[in-house]
């Protein structure tokens, strides 16, 4: 509950033009994309697309390093109260619940098609005798073999997850503990615990993504296993490709977190900025867990 | 630096800014209330013009005005306007006005990201209507897009509804965050969680849904999108993957988005009847628990709009069940309503007319909800024009009425001029018939077999379209009334005190009429108002 | 005075709520088409008895709430005079309120649920019908383990345009009327096999209390046993593309005997069929034929005059594949496109409809190819599996 001491001093700001500027920036970026796409796939040939979304992409990153530079000058100048804080703590918070629920969308349709959907088109279990359409198929997972082969050739091979998967795994885990590290050196106002941490930190996150990166490109060349591979490559790239995505985005919220640190930002009371990033790295960490075990070792 | 501290200084005591830049820019929540109240009363215009155009095609048999393909977008239009142009953004409308001055906050938690969530809307659905000139067409599976019809099979266009989709969540999650944020962080020193007026508990509720499931929406738009573009093979057998699949991810969502545009309501509902009762709220706590009983349960029923798809024995009872189940807290909820009334002091000023037909005819729309929820007769109910009737009878005269309370009741304070009674008035009976006369024969098409989505019908189905399209042309026109009321209300009018209504409790009422830009900025000491 | 005109107004309110719904209660007794049909089967009948306990219920329950709203209404009003009491809880009645809402529930839940376990319970089927959604039109296959037996039909609406588009008077059983109805024996337990080649369908006859989404890639299963002879009309339930209002479900059922001469004859049909791909066709033979397939099963897309309705469906005058090689025009009617509205046509239609619509199409409209098709050739494209 807040307290009447904390409550006087919210800080309200002035009317501001970064909002409209990201709605522009965001807008133009999807639209951008969209063009993209739908020119791509009537073949036709024009930069259209490409160009509405460079536009709005930079329009979108310029205004939200200019909405967070603000929000970092309004911090150091002692703008706000504990209450104010919190705001953004709880902001975050929901932020990253909200993250878990795209996630789960993912996950559940995995989860439904492995336990359900692979069986009936089987012609087994309680959705009637579909196996009649598809008399060549058997069910079986990993779906080496689709039901229409032609439309969607299925893998040779899918990923083991004791080569690279695991390597992968040690790497986030161990991210995990070098971030927290470098907050405990935020705490004890030990700078160079920070840089150093926060640093390593980083570097594990970019070899993350190389090695996930060399990941992908064994899938396609060797394995066969593309994202029109059937329903197994669907799921392996989107929940993996996702989950990448999310790394990057990580991977450069502790990047910026590595600049505001060199130029001396942070101290024990006031961290928040490098705390909502580790927080999200744990964040992606723990999905990444359950990556691994229902992607690559339940799954492969 | 130096900048923004001299920015500071200046910021409690400057109003706003001059001209269009004001609503542009501004951090107010006063401001983006009243920009997410007209955007969303321009859609329901633009959603209602749809709903016309549906109706005077229903009018009779036979094609006369529109094609088939263009009929299809018309009602794929019309229900996603409906529900994420014009009853979203009106709570959310609702939501910026009114929660900073019921718990005693001076604005929203995070005002700048708030203005953000706004803007993004306009750009949204100009993409989206953008569609209807687009080659191919504007989307036409229904607002339900069901995959394949929405992937292998659709126009275009579907690239920029999928971002457009992906827009509106971005915009309404983050206004979830602020109104959640803004409850918990932001109370008046000394208002307990169990003190806030029941709108704030409501929409906290709904914030806690909004957040949980849009994602869930964003993720299933996702996959549309990489089967249409990337050869994905989530919802193609071909490939291992399951058109249902989409569904239950579909509904996963849908469902609790039913109860998003209903909780709110609710708390528009609890505040109005004590007011016009001159009489506490009856049950406040368990009120409370209803709210959170419903949002819960709104989790575990989503299996309930795919009865016909083939779900095994044990899953369709277990949904059956669980979907009944909601009947409980809901009329925990009438009944404390009506208990409320009961022996109060009533008088029938608009809003309170709005609120008791909202009750009686949200009552008749879960009845036929709970008729739906029975299986078998679901089957014979399902996708026919009784399921349009049910959700018209909860949407229409549940949400959109209470919305027009909430516009009547905190209009003074908005304005801090009183509307023209007897045009609210003359307003609400038209609306009230048309309402009735609109979608009660509706019931009927549907149970002789009707079915929805469909631009022409046989002939047993005559009469009562017909009868339907002319209450629908009857509302429809009495909604220009109240764009009418309003404005002039806006303009002025008889001067409105702070308490407004003599029965009115809270702390918005001890505030002047028109509320001032700034409010609470100091926190307020007496709490004794601070619920009704 | 003006208290008073309100006092009136509630009246009429309340009054019009009751009679509302006392008249539909009546209403939705007697007349069947503003009620759900009772049906012919005994599934339907429970389906009709279960709707009607549950709204009779409904409106019991209507009446004890809305009757107290409106008793407090007219009561407790400020223009009476009437003081505000000071109670706002109660434990023991939100309890029972809580409670009496469940035990109502329970009894609606047992018949609901010894219904639906009816309906679940397939049993040992008599017939069983592949019922096969397309855009927009529904085939049936008689199963038969001897394939060359095996009945199998499209079954289309017949009302024609004209009556659609308010040219011409509209008939009895307008939208609900087909070429080829399902015919079913009575008294005999009938299993639908649903599924879809395109989008999702659903298929749906009221008098069956028989509703299933056919979805594409997946079989779901239905059944019914029709206890009186008549004609059954249903509509495909689930929004599937420009023409969902247009692919109703006409089931003939009669008595077993008439129902064995239709099969024999229609197993006659399809020997006969069989034979004549294997006979060489003249030009004029194979444009007759043609025009009448077109018209039947591509005109909805292809529109009469064969321009298409761009950019969703192709031209075929003057451009394209139709005025292309051969092989290629007859592939796509055969094999058709994936992710397109054109399907499959080798599972509707046999080889000499679509030898026969192919030659049509490349040599009218103003297209000129002057070649033609001969149905063994398709059935040669057939057999290769191309
Ligand atoms: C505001 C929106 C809203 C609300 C509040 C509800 C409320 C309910 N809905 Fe509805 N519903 C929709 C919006 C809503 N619905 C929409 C938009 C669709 C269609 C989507 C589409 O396909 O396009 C739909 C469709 C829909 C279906 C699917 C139908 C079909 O497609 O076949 C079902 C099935 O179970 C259902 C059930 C219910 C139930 C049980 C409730 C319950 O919450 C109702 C509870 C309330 C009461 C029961 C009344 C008050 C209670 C009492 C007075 C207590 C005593 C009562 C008893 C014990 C009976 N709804
Ligand atoms: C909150 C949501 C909401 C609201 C408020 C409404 C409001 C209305 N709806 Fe709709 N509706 C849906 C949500 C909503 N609807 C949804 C989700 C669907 C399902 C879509 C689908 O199947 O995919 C649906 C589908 C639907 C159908 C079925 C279509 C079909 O199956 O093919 C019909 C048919 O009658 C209908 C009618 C109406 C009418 C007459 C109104 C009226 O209340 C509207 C009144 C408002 C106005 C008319 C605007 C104001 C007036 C003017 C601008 C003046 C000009 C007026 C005239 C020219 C008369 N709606
Ligand atoms: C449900 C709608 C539909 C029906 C019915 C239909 N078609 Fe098509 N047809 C299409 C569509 C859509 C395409 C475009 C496919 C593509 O994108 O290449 C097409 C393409 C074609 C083409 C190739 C045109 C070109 O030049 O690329 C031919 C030939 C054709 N159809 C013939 C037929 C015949 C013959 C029939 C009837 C037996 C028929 N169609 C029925 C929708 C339909
Ligand atoms: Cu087929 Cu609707
Ligand atoms: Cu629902």
């Amino acid at each position: 509950m807040p307290s009447e001491d904390t409550y006087e001093s919210y800080y309200v700001p002035h009317n501001s033009m970064l909002p409209i500027f990201a709605s522009l920036g965001i807008f133009l970026t999807v639209y951008g994309v969209g063009n993209m796409l739908n020119e791509a796939k009537a073949g036709i040939d024009s930069s259209f697309g490409m160009l509405v979304f460079l536009t709005g992409g930079l329009l979108l990153g310029g205004t939200l390093f200019a909405w967070f530079s603000k929000v970092i000058a309004e911090n150091h100048a002692k703008m706000y109260s504990d209450q104010m804080n919190r705001s953004y703590v709880w902001g975050m918070s929901w932020f990253i619940f909200s993250e878990v629920m795209f996630f789960s969308a993912f996950f559940g349709a995995l989860f439904y098609v492995r336990m359900f959907v692979v069986d009936w088109i089987g012609g087994e279990g309680d959705r009637g005798p579909s196996g009649m359409l598809w008399p060549d198929y058997t069910p079986a997972w990993p779906m080496l073999e689709t039901p229409d082969p032609s439309r969607f050739p299925g893998p040779h091979e899918v990923m083991s997850p004791w080569g690279l998967p695991l390597i992968n795994t040690v790497l986030l885990v161990t991210s995990s503990f070098t971030v927290t590290i470098a907050h405990h050196g935020i705490k004890e106002g030990n700078r160079q615990k920070l840089n150093l941490w926060l640093a390593l930190t980083i570097a594990l996150g970019v070899v993350f993504l190389f090695v996930q990166a060399y990941e992908y490109y064994h899938a396609y060349t060797e394995l066969g296993l593309t994202l029109s591979s059937g329903i197994y490559g669907t799921t392996f790239f989107m929940l993996t490709g996702f989950h990448g995505a999310h790394v990057t985005l990580g991977t450069f919220m502790l990047a910026v977190m590595m600049g505001r640190a060199l130029k001396g930002h942070f101290d024990a009371e006031d961290c928040f900025g490098f705390e909502a990033a580790a927080w999200y790295w744990h964040f992606v960490d723990v999905v990444w867990l359950g990556l691994f075990i229902f992607v690559y070792v339940l799954g492969g | 630096m130096s900048a923004v501290i001299e920015e500071h200084h200046d910021d409690h005591h400057h109003g706003p800014d001059k001209g269009i830049l004001r609503w542009v820019f501004t951090t107010n929540h006063k401001d983006i209330g009243t920009l997410y109240l007209w955007f969303s009363f321009l859609m329901f215009l633009t959603g209602g013009c749809m709903a016309m155009v549906i109706r005077a095609e229903l009018f009779q048999p036979g094609l006369q005005i529109v094609q088939p393909e263009f009929f299809n977008q018309m009602t794929t239009m019309h229900g996603l306007i409906m529900v994420f142009g014009a009853v979203m953004p009106a709570f959310v409308g609702l939501a910026n006005w009114l929660v900073p001055m019921m718990i005693g906050a001076p604005d929203m938690a995070l005002p700048r990201m708030n203005n953000y969530s706004f803007w993004i809307l306009p750009f949204a659905f100009s993409m989206m209507l953008s569609s209807l000139f687009m080659e191919g067409g504007a989307p036409n599976f229904g607002w339900t897009f069901y995959a394949p019809l929405s992937t292998e099979y659709a126009p275009p266009s579907v690239t920029f509804f999928i971002f457009a989709v992906h827009l509106m969540g971005i915009s309404s999650i983050m206004g979830s965050i602020n109104v959640v944020v803004t409850i918990l962080n932001l109370r008046a020193p000394g208002m307990r969680l169990m003190q806030m007026p029941l709108f704030v508990w409501t929409w906290l509720i709904t914030a806690y849904l909004l957040i949980a499931v849009m994602p869930v929406l964003a993720g299933v738009v996702t996959m549309m999108l990489m089967d249409i573009h990337f050869g994905t093979a989530f919802f193609s057998a071909g490939g291992g993957g399951d058109p249902v699949l989409f569904q239950h991810v579909f509904w996963f969502f849908g469902h609790p988005e039913v109860y998003i545009m209903i909780l709110p309501a609710f708390g528009v509902v609890s505040a109005i009847i004590p007011t016009f009762a001159r009489k506490r709220l009856f049950g406040y706590d368990s009120m409370v628990y209803a709210t959170a009983s419903i949002a819960f349960l709104s989790f575990i029923v989503w299996a309930h709009h795919m009865f016909t798809v083939g779900i095994p024995i044990a899953g369709e009872l277990y949904f059956m069940y669980a979907t009944m189940l909601i009947a409980v807290p809901t009329g925990v909820k009438v009944f404390n309503w009506v208990a409320t009334m009961w022996r109060g002091s009533m008088s029938f000023e608009t809003p309170m007319l709005f609120a008791i037909a909202f009750v009686i005819l949200f009552t008749i729309g879960g009845f036929s909800g709970l008729m739906l929820a029975i299986v078998p007769a679901d089957f014979q109910y399902h996708d026919t024009y009784f399921v349009v009737a049910h959700f018209h009878y909860v949407l229409v005269p549940g949400s959109v009425f209470s919305i027009m309370a909430a516009a009547y009741y905190w209009l003074p304070k908005w304005t801090g001029n009183m509307y023209d009674e007897s045009l609210g008035k003359t307003h609400f009976w038209l609306s009230f018939i048309g309402v009735n006369v609109t979608f009660f024969p509706q019931h009927f098409v549907g149970l002789a077999g009707m079915p929805r989505r469909i631009p022409d019908y046989a002939l047993q189905f005559a009469d009562y379209n017909m009868i339907s399209s002319m209450g629908a042309f009857l509302f429809g026109f009495s909604q220009l009334l109240f764009l009418f009321i309003v404005i002039k209300c806006i303009r002025g009018g008889k001067k409105a005190t702070s308490q407004v209504w003599e029965g009115a409790h809270g702390l918005e009422w001890t505030i002047p009429s028109p509320a001032p830009y700034h409010t609470f900025s100091t926190p307020p000491e007496d709490l004794r108002e601070a619920h009704g | 005075m003006y208290r008073a005109k309100q006092c009136k107004w509630l009246m009429t309110l309340s009054a019009l709520l009751f009679s509302s719904l006392f008249f539909s209660n009546l209403a939705l007794a007697g007349w069947s088409d503003v009620n759900m049909t009772q049906g012919v089967t005994e599934i339907s009948r429970e389906v009709y008895d279960l709707h009607m306990f549950m709204f009779a219920v409904c409106v019991l329950i209507g009446i004890v709430v809305f009757g107290v709203m409106i008793v407090s209404m007219l009561l407790h009003r400020k223009s009476l005079g009437a003081q505000p009491a000071n109670f706002h809880e109660h434990t023991g009645l939100e309890i029972f309120w809580t409670i009496v809402p469940i035990v109502i529930l329970v009894v609606l839940a047992i018949p609901a649920t010894s219904t639906l376990r009816a309906m679940y319970d397939a049993g040992d089927s008599d017939i069983d019908i592949e019922v096969r959604g397309f855009q927009w039109k529904w085939q049936y296959t008689y199963l038969n383990d001897n394939p060359g037996e095996e009945v199998k039909f499209i079954s289309a609406l017949k009302t024609p345009q004209e009556e659609i588009h308010n040219q011409a008077n509209k008939r009895e059983h307008y939208l609900l009327d087909v070429d080829n109805p399902l015919v079913i024996p009575i008294n005999k337990r009938i299993r639908f096999l649903i599924t879809s080649n395109d989008v999702i369908h659903a298929f749906w006859v009221p008098a069956f209390a028989v509703k299933k989404d056919a979805i594409p890639g997946f079989v779901h299963e239905s059944w019914a046993v029709v206890e009186e002879p008549g004609i059954y009309r249903g509509q495909c339930a689930e929004l599937c593309g420009k023409d969902h209002g247009f692919m109703p479900i006409v089931v003939r059922a009669v008595p077993q005997d008439e129902y064995d001469t239709w099969l024999a004859e229609k197993q006659e049909e399809a020997r006969q069929v069989y034979e004549t791909v294997g006979k060489q066709w003249t030009m004029a033979e194979l444009m007759e034929t043609g025009e009448q397939v077109y018209n039947q099963t591509c005109l909805t897309c292809h529109q009469a005059n064969g321009q298409g309705i761009p950019p969703a469906f192709p031209s075929l005058v003057g451009q394209g594949l139709t005025v292309g090689p051969i092989e290629n025009h007859i592939d796509i009617v055969l094999n058709g496109k994936s992710g397109t509205a054109m399907q499959a046509f080798g599972a509707q239609l046999n080889p000499a409809q679509i030898a026969a619509v192919v030659t049509y199409e490349r040599n009218t409209w103003g297209n000129a190819m002057g070649d033609m098709v001969q149905p063994s050739k398709v059935n040669e494209m057939i057999q290769s599996g191309q």
